[in-house]
């Protein structure tokens, strides 16, 4: 065991998003600051290098944003996505101060484009970041260098050590050896637990360890058990996480975006039995891709398969691999290892439901529906017809854990007995306190950037 | 065409096309994220649209380690040397320079000889200046063919080209959108206009942008230089030599400067910068067609500077032997890439404009 050499006022325990907004605060505070970033460089980040917009209030067109978008409607957007389970306090603060951080983050290098194509709709609420989330990450380590924040790569913070209302050490491991530091204060902002299998597979049940983790494979909660082993007050459904419906032949981790697949409304679902299990026409697939992460997690084997024909093909976005493609159904069922006779009887039985198809319209809820089929498809229902047959298989994704620090609204952590003066966290780690469940796209980075920054401040402050 | 080249950079494009976060950096991905499939003509368009300022590489969440291994920078740059040389004409000439900077100083070498032959063979016929060294007539006897059979090449290039892309007869809009965009080197800006990451990793910076800006200008300076002597010359019979305040020499001076300048500044950068990201199998060649382009301004320069020694004569060989070997190579080097990039855009105007008409 080593002990530092240099002193440090702050450790910022993370590398992503909410970890340098935190950082860069601190600096320009005037504080010493360490970065201990588990990942090594090439993937430095967490989930950060995944996202590519932020969702911003604002009276006003700002940036590249359009006409206004304004707290009410916001937490109006939040509260239909949480089900109500949200802290209305801090979501708030989270909202109003989103619209100062977008001008603080193009002074901290961030630039932005227009929405991407196949985003319009988020293009009043979202602004996007050029190149997506890595670049942000890439010139926040710039702008943090700059100011003189140190950053170790591959630095897994192992413990910290609580003593009574303060944290009296942090203990990582660096290059093979075991390193103490003793800074004043410290800032976890280390993401959720989600890449930690054993930890989902206990929360969630057996099926977990079939799941694809969409993010990081660097979130393993280490830091996070650590803390809630000593009595750190939590958030969050422990049980719970986010998933969606992904590419089954994606990563075991760090998929990303690309994994995603937006061809289910326009295709009938089936399991490994070939049976059909929910109304794929329930809704626009934005709004129903978390569901689908259930419904998938569900089935044996925790897996689906999409069956789509060559009318339906150049619907919905690239695919990141290019779907199985067969000119029978008996052919698609071989390749995707379904029961051919059933799959055949599946589909004719769902053509046979499908009616009268002239109202299809493949961007807005058309009402063309099935008749007398259990379950039904309420939109989009077109006989599966037309050769080439194609196929996908779909798994499901986590995207991150509920479970969290709880934070007031300062950013600080909490034992049963009160404040622990020195420790703040932010991002993920304690996005649970806001995020009771569902997601609301960009308002990851939301949480991450304003409580960075105010984690960043308050640290500062306290070690000055 | 190498098939492998095309299938890797295939492979990366769907990537890309779903993810989508590097829309706004250049003219590649939009050009990308309206296709679904790509055919070679595609990928040789988008290869071609490329200017390699690497944004996309650096944002890229999907680079090694990830098994995506994209490097998206690096697979275009190959398919772009690819088609060049699949493209050029005469073929036994064009698999040579491109990747061998040791052909280009050899040819560079070849060129002296020609020209300190001519010199000693033809010699003058009585001219002043320059032409008392080697005749007008006998510089217009080396130089036209010189300057015209290399332009013929190319064009036959650019058919070739054209034809695989899918090109339309071309409109006066598509002309100006592509020059307007060249002229700026809006590619080589990100869609942010902070410039390209290339000599530092991830951090932008105008640095190769303002030296191809030198280099750019440079050239068509010198260019311009030759054009306007050759009108003075035939269209007023005013004869070289001509004197500093004269547009030959103004052209050609401040042209030669940047010029040399530019190159030098070019191969300083490209030495930091990370080969791994574009075509490695190019870099001598590179360097090589940088290093002579380089030296035709610096021997011009000191030629003009040393014209009334008596080292002109050599110095004159030297110069115009440069001049030779890079007008003669010009199909078969780097040189190919302005016009390719000039007809890529050209093109891509021409998609933007059936997509306004398709609305």
């Amino acid at each position: 065991m080593t002990t530092q050499k240099e002193a440090y006022d702050i450790a910022v325990i993370g590398g992503g998003n909410a970890a340098l907004c935190a950082a860069m605060t601190a600096a320009e505070a005037g504080a010493r600051v360490l970065i201990l970033e588990t990942a090594p460089k090439p993937y430095r980040g967490g989930n950060s290098r995944h996202t590519r917009n932020f969702r911003c209030m604002h009276g006003a067109p700002l940036g590249p944003l359009i006409e206004k978008y304004s707290e009410d409607e916001y937490l109006e957007d939040l509260l239909k996505v949480t089900g109500g389970k949200t802290d209305e306090r801090l979501a708030r603060l989270a909202i109003r101060t989103s619209e100062e951080c977008l001008p603080w983050m193009e002074e901290h290098g961030v630039r932005f484009q227009p929405s991407l194509s196949g985003t319009l709709s988020l293009a009043r609420t979202n602004a996007f970041f050029m190149g997506g989330g890595k670049s942000l990450v890439n010139a926040y380590y710039r702008t943090a260098a700059a100011l003189g924040v140190d950053v170790l790569y591959q630095a897994a913070v192992t413990h910290l050590e609580l003593n009574g209302d303060q944290i009296e050490w942090v203990d990582y491991t660096y290059e093979g050896q075991s390193h103490r530091i003793t800074p004043k204060a410290v800032i976890v902002a280390a993401g959720g637990f989600q890449a930690d299998t054993d930890w989902l597979t206990r929360a969630w049940g057996a099926p977990a360890k079939n799941f694809l983790i969409r993010g990081t494979p660097y979130n393993r909660g280490v830091v996070l058990a650590d803390l809630l082993d000593q009595s750190v007050e939590s958030v969050g459904d422990p049980t719970q996480c986010h998933a969606v419906a992904i590419d089954g032949r994606a990563p075991k981790f760090d998929g990303g975006i690309v994994t995603r697949l937006d061809c289910v409304p326009f295709s009938i679902v089936v399991n490994k039995n070939a049976e059909r299990f929910y109304d794929e026409g329930e809704d626009v697939w934005p709004k129903r891709y978390a569901i689908w992460g259930r419904l998938v997690a569900a089935q044996p084997d925790q897996v689906g398969y999409v069956i789509i024909d060559a009318k339906s093909l150049n619907l919905f976005m690239p695919s990141v691999f290019p779907p199985l493609k067969a000119d029978t159904l008996e052919e698609l069922a071989g390749m995707m290892d379904l029961p051919a006779d059933k799959l055949e009887a599946t589909v004719s039985e769902f053509n046979e439901a499908c009616g009268d198809t002239s109202g299809f319209h493949p961007t807005e809820l058309d009402g063309v529906t099935t008749s007398g089929l259990t379950p039904p498809k309420t939109n989009w229902a077109r006989p599966i017809t037309d050769p080439p047959f194609y196929g996908y298989s779909l798994r499901t994704g986590v995207t991150f854990t509920y479970l969290g620090l709880k934070v007031d609204d300062t950013a600080q952590c909490s034992t049963p007995d009160g404040k622990i003066k020195n420790l703040w966290a932010a991002g993920e780690t304690m996005a649970g306190s806001i995020l009771g469940q569902g997601y609301l796209a960009g308002f990851g980075m939301t949480i991450g950037t304003v409580f960075g920054r105010i984690a960043g401040r308050e640290a500062a402050a306290y070690a000055n | 065409m190498q098939t492998d080249l095309f299938q890797e950079a295939r492979r990366q494009a769907e990537i890309c096309n779903a993810c989508r976060y590097c829309e706004g950096y250049c003219s590649v991905f939009p050009s990308l994220h309206a296709e679904r499939a790509f055919s070679d003509g595609d990928i040789t368009q988008l290869a071609n649209l490329c200017h390699n300022c690497r944004g996309c590489y650096y944002a890229c969440q999907y680079t090694a380690p990830h098994e995506f291994d994209l490097n998206l920078p690096k697979a275009l740059a190959e398919v772009r040397r690819d088609t060049w040389e699949s493209f050029a004409w005469p073929q036994p000439l064009a698999r040579r320079f491109h990747t061998h900077g040791g052909a280009i100083a050899l040819a560079l070498v070849i060129g002296f000889a020609v020209m300190f032959w001519a010199i000693r063979a033809v010699g003058s016929s009585g001219g002043e200046g320059f032409y008392a060294v080697l005749s007008h007539n006998a510089m217009v006897a080396i130089f036209a063919p010189a300057f015209l059979l290399p332009l013929f090449s190319l064009a036959i290039s650019l058919r070739r080209y054209w034809a695989e892309v899918g090109g339309k007869p071309i409109q006066l809009s598509d002309l100006t959108a592509a020059f307007k965009r060249a002229g700026k080197m809006q590619d080589l800006a990100a869609g942010h206009g902070e410039g390209c990451n290339f000599e530092d990793e991830d951090r932008f910076s105008q640095g190769r942008r303002h030296i191809h800006h030198a280099i750019m200008y440079g050239f068509l300076l010198c260019f311009a230089s030759t054009s306007v002597a050759t009108i003075m010359h035939y269209g007023f019979a005013l004869h070289a030599p001509y004197g500093f305040w004269s547009l030959p020499k103004l052209f050609g001076v401040s042209g030669g400067i940047l010029l040399t300048v530019g190159c030098g500044a070019m191969v300083f950068l490209k030495q930091k910068s990370d080969r791994e990201l574009g075509d490695p199998s190019a870099w001598g060649g590179e360097i090589g067609f940088v290093l002579l382009l380089g030296f035709v301004g610096l021997s011009g320069l000191v030629l003009y500077v040393l014209g009334s020694t008596d080292l002109m004569p050599a110095l004159l060989a030297i110069h115009l032997g440069s001049v030779l070997t890079f007008f003669l190579l010009m199909p078969y080097t780097k040189m190919v890439h302005g016009f390719y990039r000039l007809a890529a855009l050209i093109r891509d105007a021409q998609r933007k404009r059936e997509l306004s008409v398709g609305c």
